[in-house]
């Protein structure tokens, strides 16, 4: 029963791909090594992933690489700012070989310091949002397309319902009446846990729907058929047969949810329903910009760069992998 | 026909059942399983224990939560009494309760917020449409041009850009650097039109952007799968002028995609015209529960969370009647 079908990851989405290989060439790919292949020759998939990897390592390593480069986040430098204006001396919002990225306005906290932070927290929230995304899409979805009927009827009803809900707006009315100590946590732990939940629970019908979908195809193939004339239950069917197909797919969309994710968590802090001060976040840094950035623009550009280039990293190397996982590419 | 209006009709009744459900649950059942009391977060400053035990006879929060439920309900579609003790305040219909800054009735407030939020809404979504649609129609046609990658890339990068920053980039050239605009200025448009476009124009661009990308980017994948299908390769066939092909047989089907995405995206769209609000500082309902959250006025939350829902309810079904003038197998069911 344990069909040899599901070794490997990328089996589902490549299951047609024998009719892409030339003749002259019989030996034999597996499909996790053409996807391979593909993305390693699409340049800006892999630049894309490149750069995700090196945010990746930002955020991990923040502690050390602050120390090597930068001063502690949350130190005030008001000695660099203008007493005046309180806007920071020297050009292009005080950037010198000290100060990488320049000191914010009012405080003169090192904003190198806080973009490397902010990684932390933006990257852990999406990542952990697109977690919770990915258990409730895939299972919801799978049961769905496996069962159909009436089961099927109420997890889409309730798909199309969320996708139409102006989430913004309830996600700043939760964080709203959930008390800033909470299950043990405090201030900024309790919220991140609302913005990873929350998030996460808004997410979970983009996932569900191409579960959802791909299941529906599944079902109906041969070896299938042979698990359940062999007497396999549905259970067994669905988490032991099918799951582990749907594994491409759910794979892909997770990359291409991060980057929404990232958006969302910057968009709330952006509000004032992010993570509470003094921690670092880029869309704090960019609500905070708004007072200052006509004598200031740096410290409006940095935070909105680093997002910027966070999200479109992101997104080119989800498309390169969704494109490169396609059976139908060439 | 009448059969899928009758049906989107039922659709509407239980998705506002349904939001009504979901705000009760945020307002009055989170709190109290997340161990704090729903009393205290109404009191607003107000910690005199004999206070708080009055606004929970106020506001009904000792009954049962079904009764809560039906009396929340009630002040909505009726408008509910408070009966403090010595006398009886009458919170006219739509009630969304006391804001706790000025005492006074959510719903006038925001009222006087509605036209803000759905000018920026309804211009930004007409622009959006009529750019990104046409960006990708122009783009599937001349495929493989510099006009097609131009595009292409241009989609992708706005997609990746937060509102808010594109919004404060935008107002630091146009308005300060350039000086092609005056600084923002909310005017209703009944009163001063020239103020009201000049507080909209760049609003409109920033919000409008970020989904034209999404929809020039859907509208270029549509149109070419659509170009590939056989009855167009009939149109041509049979002698039609390409322009014809294009606009009666390819433009029709793509359309019907989009205006499905369009109707999932209202929600989408309220959320950016309240991060669009915010960075303009535009006195709209986004604004409102922006500031409502930094002064914790619970009322205001809810008030603008149940209107802006009700708001992208009704838009749905607008959709959904749009959906049966272009594809007309709809209205056969």
């Amino acid at each position: 029963m344990t069909a040899p079908l599901h070794d490997s990851a990328a089996e589902t989405a490549t299951v047609d791909v024998t009719a892409d290989v030339p003749a002259k060439d019989i030996e034999g790919r597996s499909p996790g090594r053409i996807a391979w292949t593909r993305l390693k020759r699409d340049k800006v998939a892999l630049a894309g992933g490149v750069v995700v990897l090196l945010l990746i390592l930002i955020a991990v390593f923040a502690p050390l690489i602050v120390n090597l480069l930068g001063h502690p986040p949350n130190d005030f430098h008001e000695d660099l700012l203008d007493p005046d204006l309180g806007i920071p001396k020297g050009s292009f919002g005080g950037m010198n070989s000290d100060y990488l990225l320049g000191v914010e306005p009012t405080n003169g906290r090192d904003v190198f310091s806080r973009i490397v932070y902010g990684a932390r927290i933006s990257l852990l929230v999406a990542f952990l949002a697109a977690v919770v995304s990915v258990v409730i899409g895939s299972i919801l979805g799978s049961v769905a397309g496996f069962f159909g009927g009436w089961v099927d009827a109420l997890i889409s009803r309730l798909m199309d319902l969320l996708l139409a809900f102006p989430q913004l707006l309830f996600t700043i009315a939760l964080v709203s009446v959930v008390p800033d100590s909470l299950w043990g946590l405090t201030g900024t732990g309790v919220r991140m846990g609302v913005l990873i939940v929350v998030i996460g629970f808004f997410g979970w019908p983009y996932i569900g729907r191409i579960v959802r979908g791909q299941t529906m195809s599944l079902r109906e193939r041969e070896y299938v058929e042979a698990a359940r004339s062999l007497g396999a239950g549905r259970a067994y069917i669905l988490f032991k047969e099918l799951l582990p197909n749907l594994v491409a797919p759910i794979l892909v969309y997770s990359t291409l949810i991060i980057p929404t994710n990232i958006l969302s968590e910057a968009a709330l802090s952006f509000l004032g329903a992010g993570v509470k001060p003094p921690t670092a976040s880029w869309g704090k840094m960019l609500s905070d910009a708004i007072n200052t950035y006509q004598a200031d623009p740096t410290y409006m550009v940095v935070p909105g760069l680093a997002i910027f280039i966070t999200v479109l990293a992101f997104n080119l190397f989800g498309d390169g992998l969704r494109d490169a996982l396609d059976p139908k590419g060439s | 026909m009448l059969v899928y209006l009758l049906r989107r009709l039922v659709n509407v009744v239980v998705m506002l059942v349904i939001v009504s459900m979901v705000t009760f649950g945020i307002f009055f059942m989170v709190p109290k399983i997340t161990g704090s009391d729903p009393a205290l977060l109404y009191a607003g400053r107000e910690t005199n224990k004999t206070a708080i035990e009055g606004i929970r006879k106020k506001m009904g929060l000792d009954k049962p939560i079904t009764t809560q439920y039906g009396l929340f309900l009630k002040g909505i579609v009726a408008g509910r009494d408070y009966d403090q003790g010595s006398q009886i305040t009458h919170c006219p219909a739509p009630c969304f309760g006391y804001s706790f800054k000025n005492e006074q009735p959510v719903w006038p407030d925001l009222k006087q917020r509605i036209p803000v939020t759905m000018s920026l809404a309804a211009g930004a979504s007409v622009l959006w449409l009529i750019g990104g649609v046409a960006t990708g129609v122009i783009s599937a046609l001349r495929r493989r041009t510099v006009l097609d990658r131009v595009t292409m890339i241009t989609a992708l990068a706005g997609v990746s850009l937060p509102i808010y920053f594109t919004g404060l980039v935008c107002s630091a050239v146009f308005i300060y650097s350039l000086e092609w605009m005056e600084t923002i200025n909310y005017a209703p448009l009944t009163d001063d039109p020239a103020a009201w476009l000049n507080s909209m124009i760049l609003p409109w661009i920033t919000l409008a952007f970020l989904f034209a990308a999404t929809y020039a980017r859907l509208t270029r994948a549509t149109m070419l799968e659509i170009l590939g299908e056989d009855y167009i390769r009939t149109a041509r066939a049979k002698g039609l002028k390409e322009q014809v092909v294009i606009r009666k047989h390819a433009l029709r089907s793509t359309l019907t995609p989009i205006i499905t995405v369009f109707g999932l995206d209202l929600g989408a769209l309220l959320g950016g015209a309240v991060l669009t609000e915010s960075t303009f500082s535009l006195p709209g309902m986004g604004k409102a529960a922006v500031d409502a959250i930094n002064s914790g006025d619970l009322p205001v939350i809810m008030g603008v969370t149940i209107i802006a829902a009700f708001f992208v309810v009704m838009a749905n079904l607008i959709v959904d009647l749009l959906y049966a003038v272009v594809d007309p197998r709809v209205r056969l069911t």
